[in-house]
């Protein structure tokens, strides 16, 4: 990178960085309150049934 | 002509677009589309990084160091798009009290912000060898700046309001008002001296910059709004269901019985 390793591979590595994270950080979120929300759905269920 | 309801009767268009905005529907449909836009995205991304870092000639004055360009000017150009995106959505929400609109614009603002954070660190690392200082308080740098506090009020008031509708609407006041620091980013080189070059391919008359920078420069640009999308449907997706979490059709898509 010409003398300029320093300063461009940073910032490449930042903006790699920070663009995953906001795909994967709502994804992973979303996966979760799938979960969260099935249990509770599932829980109210059974107690209809007993 | 009124229909038995005293309704209206509504052109298939309208129905459309009525569709468009129920939730239910706007989940699904984003969930549907999302693997595809995220593989264009990476597409994308391969061959601007690619054309950018490998392709591209090196810059007679500023070397190599000029590459920074196809992330710092992409994640700026995002910075404000996603803003505008922000106000208008939130406007909307404001005036129709649609929550789709609401959900679009609570779901943008990270993302936004995360894209003027970017502008402002690679901006930094590029300043630091072409202008000696990682930082001055010009007109260009202070209200990227400004936008990016814009983007973390707006987050700060969404988290500090529990009823949603609440917050929506503060939310959306505030980023209406914010608008007018987006004219003053893009004219600040313009306005004001300052060290931060002015615009070379967004005016009106021929970029100036070569064609075999600028072709790198615009499929980054596309990368980065490919991006927004995938982030957007991501979020907005997780915003919908997470409000709508009562409703009977989140229940009957969970668990069906």
């Amino acid at each position: 990178m010409g003398g300029y390793a320093l300063f461009v591979w940073p910032a490449y590595g930042a903006t790699v960085l920070v663009l995953s994270l906001a795909v994967v950080l709502p994804l992973r979120r979303h996966r979760q309150l799938t979960r969260e929300l099935e249990m509770i759905a599932m829980q109210r269920n059974r107690s209809q049934i007993t | 002509m009124t229909d038995p309801t005293g309704k209206r009767p509504r052109s298939i268009w309208t129905r459309r677009f009525h569709q468009l905005g129920s939730p239910p529907f706007f989940y699904n449909l984003v969930g549907k589309i999302l693997p595809w836009v995220g593989t264009l995205c990476a597409l994308c991304f391969a061959v601007g990084l690619y054309s950018g870092l490998i392709l591209a000639p090196t810059d007679y004055q500023q070397g190599e160091s000029y590459r920074i360009i196809y992330i710092h000017v992409p994640a700026a150009w995002m910075s404000m798009f996603v803003y505008l995106i922000l106000a208008i959505s939130g406007g909307i929400g404001l005036i129709w009290r649609m929550k789709l609109a609401q959900a679009i614009a609570r779901a943008s603002a990270p993302i936004g912000a995360a894209y003027t954070f970017l502008a402002l660190l690679t901006g930094s690392l590029w300043g630091k060898p072409m202008w000696g200082t990682w930082w001055i308080w010009d007109a260009r740098l202070t209200s990227e700046l400004v936008l990016l506090f814009l983007y973390l009020g707006y987050m700060a008031l969404q988290s500090a309001i529990d009823d949603r509708r609440t917050a929506a609407r503060a939310g959306a006041v505030l980023a209406l008002v914010g608008v007018v620091n987006l004219p003053i980013i893009h004219f600040s080189v313009e306005w004001w001296s300052t060290l931060h070059q002015g615009p070379t391919v967004t005016k009106f008359d021929k970029p100036s910059i070569a064609t075999s920078m600028l072709i790198p420069l615009l499929l980054m640009a596309i990368a980065f709004q490919l991006h927004y999308l995938v982030a957007l449907f991501a979020r907005v997706r997780t915003e919908i269901l997470d409000s709508e979490r009562r409703s009977a059709w989140v229940t009957k898509m969970l668990v069906p019985s």
